[in-house]
């Protein structure tokens, strides 16, 4: 994290863009896998746990800014569970009212938002420690990442494993579905994909660099 | 095998869908400390240890909440519970064992979220299992937990003498071997049901 402790941060769009690319939760810091492996079979699921964990992340991050002098140190891990626990309980009656054919979908996992890292990991390492204007900018730029990298996932597996997009059918009959994506195993390897690209694009940019500084590439 | 039998849940558990592979729950430990054998299997011991503990206090909680009626703070209170069991086990250890708890070492403290150990509280009172079911459900999960990190830990500690291209190194490599081995534990779907 760029930010020293107790230092407040002024809010400016790239507390917002952080989140989406250079911090990205899931591509970058590897954090909350469980619900990007298991949820992504299909575009809707991807959205759908996507929105809750922003919606999560957002408002967690509201109450544990607005306590951050209130909350003593010792116990502050656990505070910050109980409040993330009491907003994963309001979207979980929430889903369950909307529709139940996505709560039966998204299973456990929505009940599992409480254990995912990157809503303690913004509790603890930002919203403990910035006023509630900076708090929620960088939640949603958090949230619209994750949902974002939920996304890639759920749409490279549905159009591949299903030949559908949201339901719609993308491909002609013709096509045969790769049964294997929308099963355990897709989640494993789209992901890896994912990563190899993300690591390819890296790799590419700072050769890029160096070239232009004209220093020579060796090794790489 | 009748579906609600004492060995078929731990068999289910264990391996036909697997908390790992199958179920992507752990996904963070299982990525985060299989680089060696030995942190592999001191991580599996304390997982399944902590999932016995805490699935026994979940079992408890729910009885009490279902008998207040007021299931909606079931939530709050097993990560609650869990938060605690895993400090109670430390101190524990720490007073009993010092030797285990030093081989632990940091790995103790995280299993609080290790989303495996929610998920089986949660699993349990999904599927109303009774006490002994709950015991070897977890058991099950526990070996199952221990047996996808261990074979991660072996796959990876040969892959580091191996030949591999630089973009590929890192968490990519890991996720596309996990692939391949859920891929294998697929084969077991065909023990039992693919039920989640």
């Amino acid at each position: 994290m760029p930010t020293l402790p107790n230092q407040e941060e002024k809010v400016t769009l790239d507390t917002f863009l952080r989140g989406l690319w250079e911090e990205n939760p899931v591509f970058v810091m590897l954090l909350g896998m469980c619900p990007v492996l298991a949820v992504t079979n299909s575009v809707r699921n991807a959205l759908a746990m996507g929105l809750a964990t922003t919606f999560v992340l957002l408002a967690s991050g509201t109450l544990v800014s607005l306590l951050r002098k209130l909350i003593p140190k010792q116990v502050r891990i656990a505070a910050y569970i109980v409040i993330i626990a009491t907003f994963v309980t309001i979207v979980d009656y929430t889903i369950q009212a909307i529709s139940l054919d996505l709560y039966n979908a998204l299973g456990a996992f929505i009940q599992l938002i409480v254990v995912n890292c990157i809503i303690l990991g913004r509790a603890e390492a930002y919203a403990s420690k910035q006023r509630l204007g900076a708090t929620l900018v960088n939640g949603l730029g958090m949230g619209i990442g994750f949902t974002f990298a939920l996304l890639c996932l759920g749409a490279v597996r549905e159009l591949l494993g299903n030949g559908t997009l949201l339901g719609l059918q993308v491909f002609s009959d013709q096509f045969q579905p790769w049964v294997v994506m929308i099963l355990p195993p897709g989640g494993f390897f789209v992901l890896g994909a994912w990563l190899l690209l993300f690591a390819w694009l890296r790799q590419r940019r700072e050769r890029r660099l160096l070239e232009q500084q004209g220093a020579s590439v060796h090794g790489r | 095998m009748a579906a609600d039998s004492l060995t078929f849940i731990f068999l289910n558990a264990a391996v036909i869908n697997n908390f790992v592979l199958a179920l992507f729950l752990g996904i963070c430990p299982f990525l985060g400390v299989s680089a060696k054998k030995q942190t592999a299997w001191n991580m599996g011991l304390a997982t399944t240890f902590v999932m016995l503990v805490s699935s026994t206090c979940a079992f408890g909680i729910n009885w009490l909440l279902t008998w207040l009626d007021i299931q909606f703070l079931r939530l709050i209170c097993y990560i609650a519970v869990i938060a605690s069991a895993v400090q109670l086990v430390e101190m524990v250890m720490k007073k009993f064992s010092p030797a285990l708890f030093r081989a632990l070492g940091i790995y103790l403290p995280l299993i609080t979220t290790n989303c495996a150990i929610l998920g089986l509280a949660l699993f349990q009172t999904f599927r109303e299992y009774n006490f002994l079911q709950s015991l070897a459900f977890s058991l099950g999960a526990g070996v199952g937990f221990t047996l996808a990190l261990m074979l991660m830990a072996g796959l990876r500690e040969k892959l580091e003498l191996a030949e591999v291209p630089s973009v590929s190194q890192g968490a990519a490599l890991s996720l596309m071997l996990a692939g391949l081995l859920s891929l294998a534990f697929m084969g077991f779907a065909g023990l039992g049901g693919s039920h989640a």
